[in-house]
C-alpha cells in the first residue's frame, strides 16, 4: 500500500478535569493542557507499525482545527508521520462537517487506508469515522483491536458489546481505533528535532468548497449533577447491614 | 404529527432489551407513532417481542441476507431508503448503534447525536460531553430529520402493551459486498448480562490476575450478579474486553454496583454514574472512588470478599 492517512484531533488531555462556564455557555479550555487526542495516538502508532513492516511507503497525519493544532501535527511528525496537513479554521466542526472535508483530502491522497480514533475526548461523539466511510463509499471497521493487512484486504478484530467481532474489508477502508490496538510509542528528543524538518502543508477550509456550517443548535452547558458522597463503613457487618437495609442483597 | 422509527438490536434470535430503552426515550417525543424495524433477523421472535413493547405501533421487517450478523456497511443504505417517511431514526447507544447510525446520517446528509439522554422538548435532548463531566443541550432545527442514538442507562425500558401490527416490508437500495463477517469470538459466560443486571460486582487492577477475578466470579455468582471490571484489568489481560465498563466500555445502571479494587478514574465513573446504589472497597482510604460511594470500606479485597460470603450464606 502506498499511503496512509491518520485523521488527528486537538483536544483537552485526558488527565484534565474541565469545567462548565459559570453562565453555561461552553466549557472552560482556555489555559488547558492539550493533546493529541488519545485514540488518535493509537490510530497514529497503528500507521507507523505497518510502514515500519513495510506494508504502507508513507503516513500522512491529517487534522482540522486552528493554528494551534500544528503542536499537535508535530508531535505526530515527531512520533514518525511523513508529513502533515493542517486544515485551518477556527470554527467548531459537527462530525459531519469533519467527515467531508476528510473526505475531501482522501479524494486527493487517495490513501489505501484511513485511520481514525473511535472517539473523540471532548463531544464523545463517536461518528466521524463511519461518516467518512459513508461519504467514501468504503468499508469501515470501528472500534479496532486488531488489524492486520494482507495484500487488498484487511482482517479487523472489533471490540463489540458481545465480545470480539472479526470483519474482513477490503481496500481502502476506514478503521477506527480502540484503545487495545497497542501501546503508542513515547517520542525521543532527536525526533522532535528531526521533525522540524518536515513539512506540513496548511489548507484554508474555504478552498475545499465543503459545507461545513453547524446545522444542529447547542444551547446550554451544564454541571451534571454530582453524586454525593456517601458515608464509610468500618465493617463488613455494617456493610451487609447496610445493604439489606436498602433491599439490595437478601 | 411525527413519526419515529426505531432500529431494532438483536443477535438474529432475540431482540436486545436496548430497544425497549430506545422506545422509552421515543415515548417522551410527543409523536404519532413509533415504528421498529427488525432487519435480517433469523427467527419470527424478534419481531413479535419488538411488536409487543408499549408503545410502538408498528413493526416492520426486512429480510436481509437472513442469518448474517448485522453489518453497518450493509445495513445503512437500506435504513437511509426506509427513513424518507420518517422525522426520527433512532437506535441504542451501544456497539451496534454507535456502528451503524453515523453511517446512516451522512447517507441521509444530516447531523447525528450521540448518547442522548434526556427529552427536554420533541426538537430538544441533552447528551453528555467530556466524559460525562458536561452535559450540552442540542436543538434540531426544524426540517432536518432528527437522527440520534440513545443512552441506555438514561431509560428504563418499556414494558409490553397491546401488540402491535408486523408488515414484511421490501427496500431497493444496493448493498456492497466489500465487508463480510467472519465471526464472533464471545466472551460471554452463564452469568447475568452486564447491560441489564440489577447487581454488578466489578474488578480493577486490585484483583492482581486473571486466576483472582474467580474470586469474583464466586461472589457473584452467589449474588445473582453480573461481573463487571475497569479498563486496568481488561488491559491486563484479567478479562475479556466486553466486561469493560466505563468511557469507552459499557455505560450501565444496576442498583448496586460494588467495585473492588477499582481507584475510580473519571473514565470508569462515567460508566456508573446512573448506578442506584455504588460501594466501593479499597484498601487505599484516598481513592478517589470514595468520593462518588455511597458505601466505602477501605481494606483488602481479599479478605472482604470471603467475610461478605460468609456473612451472606
Ligand atoms: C481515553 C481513555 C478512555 C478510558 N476509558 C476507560 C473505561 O471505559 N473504563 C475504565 O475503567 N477506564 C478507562 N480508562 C482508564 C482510566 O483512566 C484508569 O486508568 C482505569 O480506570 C484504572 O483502572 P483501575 O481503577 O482498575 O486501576 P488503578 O487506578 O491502578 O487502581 C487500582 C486500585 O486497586 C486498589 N487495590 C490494590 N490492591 C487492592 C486490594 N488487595 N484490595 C483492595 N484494593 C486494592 C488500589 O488502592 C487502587 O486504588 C480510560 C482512559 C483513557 C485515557
Ligand atoms: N477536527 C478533526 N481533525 C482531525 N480528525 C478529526 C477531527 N474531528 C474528529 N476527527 C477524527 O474522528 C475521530 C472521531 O471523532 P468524533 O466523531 O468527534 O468522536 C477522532 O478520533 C479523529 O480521529
Amino acid at each position: 500500500m502506498q499511503k496512509i492517512i491518520v485523521c488527528l484531533k486537538r483536544v483537552v488531555d485526558y488527565n484534565v478535569r474541565i469545567r462548565v462556564k459559570p453562565d453555561g455557555s461552553g466549557v472552560v479550555t482556555e489555559g488547558l493542557k492539550m493533546s493529541i487526542n488519545p485514540f488518535d495516538e493509537i490510530a497514529l502508532e497503528e500507521a507507523l507499525r505497518l510502514r515500519e513492516k513495510g506494508q504502507a511507503q508513507e503516513v500522512v497525519a491529517v487534522s482540522i482545527g486552528p493554528e494551534d493544532v500544528q503542536q499537535q501535527l508535530r508531535t505526530a511528525l515527531a512520533m514518525g508521520a511523513d508529513r502533515a496537513i493542517l486544515v485551518q479554521t477556527s470554527a467548531e466542526l459537527e462530525p459531519l462537517a469533519a467527515a467531508r472535508i476528510l473526505h475531501k483530502i482522501v479524494l486527493s491522497e487517495q490513501p489505501g487506508l484511513v485511520l481514525l480514533g473511535k472517539q473523540a475526548i471532548d463531544d464523545d461523539c463517536n461518528q466521524t469515522g463511519q461518516m467518512l466511510a459513508a461519504l467514501w463509499d468504503r468499508p469501515q471497521a470501528t472500534f479496532a483491536s486488531k488489524l492486520e493487512l494482507k495484500g487488498t484486504v484487511a482482517t479487523v478484530t472489533r471490540e463489540v458489546d458481545a465480545g470480539l467481532e472479526v470483519i474482513e474489508v477490503d481496500l481502502p477502508a476506514v478503521v477506527t481505533s480502540d484503545l487495545r490496538l497497542n501501546e503508542p510509542r513515547y517520542v525521543k528528543l532527536p525526533e522532535i528535532m528531526k521533525a522540524k524538518k518536515k513539512t506540513i502543508d496548511v489548507v484554508a477550509i474555504d478552498s475545499l468548497g465543503v459545507d461545513a456550517a453547524p446545522v444542529l443548535r447547542v444551547t446550554r452547558y451544564d454541571t451534571p449533577p454530582v453524586r454525593s458522597k456517601g458515608g464509610m463503613v468500618k465493617t463488613v457487618d455494617e456493610l451487609v447491614t447496610a445493604l439489606r437495609d436498602r433491599g439490595l442483597l437478601a | 404529527m411525527s413519526r419515529i422509527l426505531i432500529i431494532g438490536e438483536h443477535d438474529g434470535r432475540q431482540l436486545n432489551q436496548s430497544t425497549a430503552r430506545c422506545v422509552a426515550c421515543a415515548a417522551a417525543i410527543n409523536s404519532a407513532s413509533i415504528e421498529i424495524v427488525v432487519l435480517g433477523a433469523s427467527s419470527n421472535d424478534v419481531a413479535s417481542a419488538a411488536a409487543a413493547l408499549a408503545g410502538v405501533t408498528g413493526v416492520l421487517t426486512v429480510r436481509t441476507a437472513a442469518g448474517s450478523p448485522a453489518l453497518a456497511a450493509v445495513l445503512a443504505p437500506q435504513i437511509a431508503a426506509l427513513a424518507a417517511g420518517y422525522d426520527y431514526v433512532l437506535a441504542p447507544s451501544t456497539t451496534f448503534g454507535k456502528d451503524l447510525l453515523p453511517r446512516v446520517a451522512a447517507l441521509l446528509g444530516v447531523p447525528q447525536l450521540s448518547d442522548v439522554m434526556s427529552v427536554l422538548g420533541p426538537r430538544t435532548f441533552q447528551r453528555p460531553i467530556y466524559a460525562g463531566n458536561a452535559l450540552v443541550t442540542i436543538e434540531v432545527p426544524d426540517g432536518t430529520k432528527v437522527v440520534a442514538t440513545v443512552r441506555g442507562a438514561s431509560f428504563k425500558p418499556v414494558g409490553t402493551g397491546p401488540v402491535a401490527p408486523i408488515r414484511a416490508v421490501e427496500v431497493s437500495a444496493s448493498l456492497p459486498t466489500h465487508t463480510r463477517f467472519v465471526e464472533l469470538r464471545s466472551g460471554k459466560a452463564d452469568r447475568p448480562d452486564l447491560q441489564t443486571a440489577r447487581l454488578v460486582v466489578s474488578g480493577g487492577r486490585g484483583v492482581g490476575s486473571a486466576e483472582n477475578f474467580a474470586l469474583l466470579y464466586k461472589f457473584a455468582e452467589q449474588i445473582g450478579a453480573a461481573v463487571g471490571a475497569s479498563r486496568a484489568a481488561v488491559d491486563a489481560g484479567f478479562v475479556p474486553n466486553d466486561m469493560q465498563v466505563g468511557q469507552t466500555g459499557k455505560i450501565i445502571a444496576p442498583e448496586l454496583y460494588m467495585a473492588f479494587g477499582i481507584s475510580g478514574a473519571i473514565q470508569h465513573l462515567t460508566g456508573i454514574k446512573d448506578a442506584g446504589t455504588i460501594v466501593a472497597v479499597n484498601k487505599d482510604g484516598e481513592a478517589p472512588i470514595f468520593e462518588i460511594a455511597d458505601i466505602g470500606l477501605v481494606g483488602d479485597l481479599f479478605e472482604i470478599i470471603p467475610e461478605i460470603e460468609k456473612r451472606l450464606r
